[in-house]
């Protein structure tokens, strides 16, 4: 076990500096044009392009730029040259609204899409399952953005049953934060609970069919416990798997656009309010900080999957993968 | 990445034969000895009546955005930027209203030839650039997905087939680009781009002086290709591992024939099953993502509409003017709809145990 999370952390090392790698190249090397002005955003002067020039070494060997761009962002003088702020300290101001909005949502989804998907798998071929299947893949359909623009106005803005957007401090009072943050959560939630409830719904389909299933229905336990004990539990393990990873994407980046939708000021409208003004040093920082972090949560669901099956670790010793 | 990999396997399963099913098998009056498996999956898909129907609209939409210039020039009689004068009157319900009123806001749906979904807040038909958007948003989608499939196809071929460093280096950086979330990487491409477009002159060593403009459509239909390679790649890469093995593959080697016949005359006939599955979804992946990018300003570019841009333009004004973004979102999920219901009907007709599945 200790060799496979040496190893796993080597690896996960060697990802997170080829994302570096590849978000520097992005921004500072693949595109048309001189990278100064990119970065200095709308209508710069040509002192403060020199001045950028000069700070981040773009007249230097591309090496010694991502040398330089690297020191920047970790300690901490990255400043957008818009705003006129620290970028690492803005991302910091952000972490606790998105962690807020994921950590919500990733408990509604898993809930009701573990539900729904246990529901259809027990009602196959039936009307219900058939209903609440479209009812899923319209969800997975439907962006996220309109949906959380159309309950926000409808439902927050027309009927004030909920807030128009904002955010509410936990610590001020966690009855409003939660309030403010229930049209958000179910606007992300939605997608997720599509995708959950079909991976669900044909996991236990698959499950059900198992030989083990059978030893348990005919040694006479009750169809509950059946269902409970030996059928979900199995079919959980990949779902709760995906559940690590999207949550990590989520957290990443990923839940920019109902950050935006719903103005909730996270790390991800950070990112989103600075592409208008073409912006560069914060959607820069947050690729890289959000990357890092989807690999990071890779890295731990990889260990945790290894200590509780240990066909994993000796799979992965023996091969060179 | 083991739990990933586990995950992947999971869903793009291992079975690469079409089994025939049992209630295929046992079918009476039409028997299915010497059957194809083409046909087979054929016969599945017409018994899947709701994957058919969601075809059909399928196409019907995209017949509907392809006649958008009929539309404009002889029923709605205007282009999609044609912009009003400040007086011009249109009739809604047999009034003449302001297109635009006094305190800023647009006309609303009239149900008539002109300004049959109303105006937007400059004054452009609705309906028109409905259309149009339509268009870009479908032709950067299919282009996206195909991008996927031709890159995807090609690196899967090459990391399963030579295994060993290709392997390698090819799944290492489709590790890297699946790490990031796909719509940060999204952005990223999209603003880095938006300025000086991309010079391609750097990858053809010069040879072909090829840039491409920030503002042009080939942006974000490069960037959406790209994206989305390694959830193609990767369980192509699975299969071709497998299929190198078996004996076919050691028959055209022991015949002498080259690595490349075998890689694309032997083992890509054997994934073009998974091609098919992955299309449609891929293409419905595409069009949601160019939504998202456009929508945060980082996809399709003024003044071409598509129909992120048109829900952009509608959340912001949703106040005032709801249809505007309630409009181009609803023809969004009812393409996007119709791609994954019937995507999901070729996937079981094709290969009824495989799960497909597509991150957003």
């Amino acid at each position: 076990m200790a060799r496979f999370v040496t190893r796993r952390i080597v690896s996960m090392l060697f990802v997170m500096f080829a994302v570096s790698v590849l978000t520097f190249l992005i921004f500072n090397v693949i595109p048309n044009g001189d990278p100064a002005v990119r970065m200095a955003g709308k209508q710069p002067t040509e002192e403060q392009i020199e001045e950028i020039r000069e700070e981040w070494s773009f007249d230097k060997s591309i090496p010694e730029q991502y040398v330089v761009t690297m020191e920047k962002l970790f300690t901490g003088d990255m400043i957008s040259y818009f705003t006129q702020l620290d970028v690492v300290d803005e991302i910091i101001k952000g972490i606790p609204r998105t962690l807020s909005l994921a950590i919500g949502a990733a408990l509604i989804w898993m809930a009701f899409g573990v539900g729904l998907g246990l529901f259809t798998a027990m009602r196959a071929g039936k009307i219900s399952d058939t209903l609440l299947t479209v009812l899923a893949l319209i969800g997975i359909s439907m962006p996220v953005f309109w949906v959380g623009a159309l309950m926000n106005h409808y439902l927050g803005f027309e009927l004030g049953i909920f807030p128009n957007g904002g955010y509410v401090e936990f610590s001020e009072s966690p009855v409003d934060w939660a309030y403010h943050l229930i049209l958000p959560w179910t606007a992300l939630s939605i997608l997720f609970i599509g995708v959950y409830s079909r991976v669900l719904r044909s996991n236990v389909l698959d499950t059900i069919n198992e030989d083990y299933v059978r030893t348990a229905r005919a040694k006479g336990l009750s169809e509950r416990r059946v269902l409970f004990k030996h059928v979900l539990r199995n079919s959980l393990i990949p779902v709760v798997t995906l559940w690590g990873l999207d949550f990590a994407v989520v957290i990443g980046g990923g839940a920019i656009l109902t950050e935006t939708v719903f103005g909730l000021q996270g790390v991800g409208q950070y990112a989103a309010d600075a592409i208008g003004q073409l912006d560069v040093p914060p959607i820069l920082a947050v690729t890289m900080f959000g990357a890092f972090f989807v690999v990071f949560v890779n890295a731990i669901v990889d260990i945790g999957y290894a200590a509780l099956d240990p066909r994993i670790r000796l799979e992965s010793d023996s091969a060179s993968a | 990445m083991a739990a990933r990999d586990q995950v992947a396997t999971a869903e793009a399963g291992t079975d690469l034969s079409l089994g025939v099913p049992p209630e295929l098998a046992g079918q009476k009056g039409k028997g299915t000895a010497g059957a194809s498996p083409w046909r087979l999956a054929g016969r599945r898909l017409k018994r899947n009546k709701a994957a058919l129907a969601f075809g059909v609209l399928f196409l019907v939409l995209v017949g509907v955005c392809l006649a958008a210039p009929i539309y404009s020039s002889s029923i709605a009689n205007r282009t999609a930027s044609d912009q009003p004068a400040s007086d011009e009157t249109a009739t809604d319900n047999g009034e003449e209203v302001l297109v635009v009123g006094l305190d800023g806001i647009p006309i609303g749906p009239t149900w008539e030839k002109e300004y049959f979904l109303g105006a937007d807040s400059s004054g452009r038909d609705v309906a028109v650039r409905l259309l149009y958007g339509g268009r870009n948003s479908l032709l950067i989608g299919s282009l996206a997905a195909l991008g996927t499939i031709l890159m995807g196809v090609a690196l899967g071929l090459l990391a399963g087939y030579f295994r060993g460093w290709v392997d390698g280096v090819i799944s290492r950086i489709m590790d890297v680009i699946w790490s990031f979330p796909v719509i940060l990487i999204g952005i990223a491409l999209g603003t880095a781009l938006a300025l000086g477009g991309l010079d391609l002159g750097d990858f053809s060593f010069g040879l072909i002086p090829i840039t491409i403009a920030g503002d042009s459509l080939a942006i974000p239909i490069m960037i959406i290709a790209v994206v989305y390679i390694p959830y193609l790649a990767r369980p192509i890469r699975g299969q071709v591992l497998a299929l190198r093995e078996k004996e076919f593959v050691e028959a055209a080697r022991a015949q002498g024939m080259g690595s490349f016949r075998i890689m694309f005359g032997e083992i890509l006939p054997n994934v073009v099953t998974t091609l098919i599955v992955f299309f449609p979804l891929l293409i419905a992946n595409a069009i949601l993502l160019e939504a998202a990018l456009s929508f945060l300003g980082a996809g399709v570019r003024a003044p071409n509409p598509s129909w992120g841009t048109m829900i952009n333009d509608g959340v912001d004004r949703i106040v005032t003017a709801p249809t505007l973004a309630i409009v181009p979102g609803a023809m969004l999920v009812l393409t996007v709809l119709s791609l994954n219901v019937f995507g999901d009907g070729v996937r079981d007709a094709l290969d009824p145990r495989a799960k497909v599945r597509i991150d957003h």
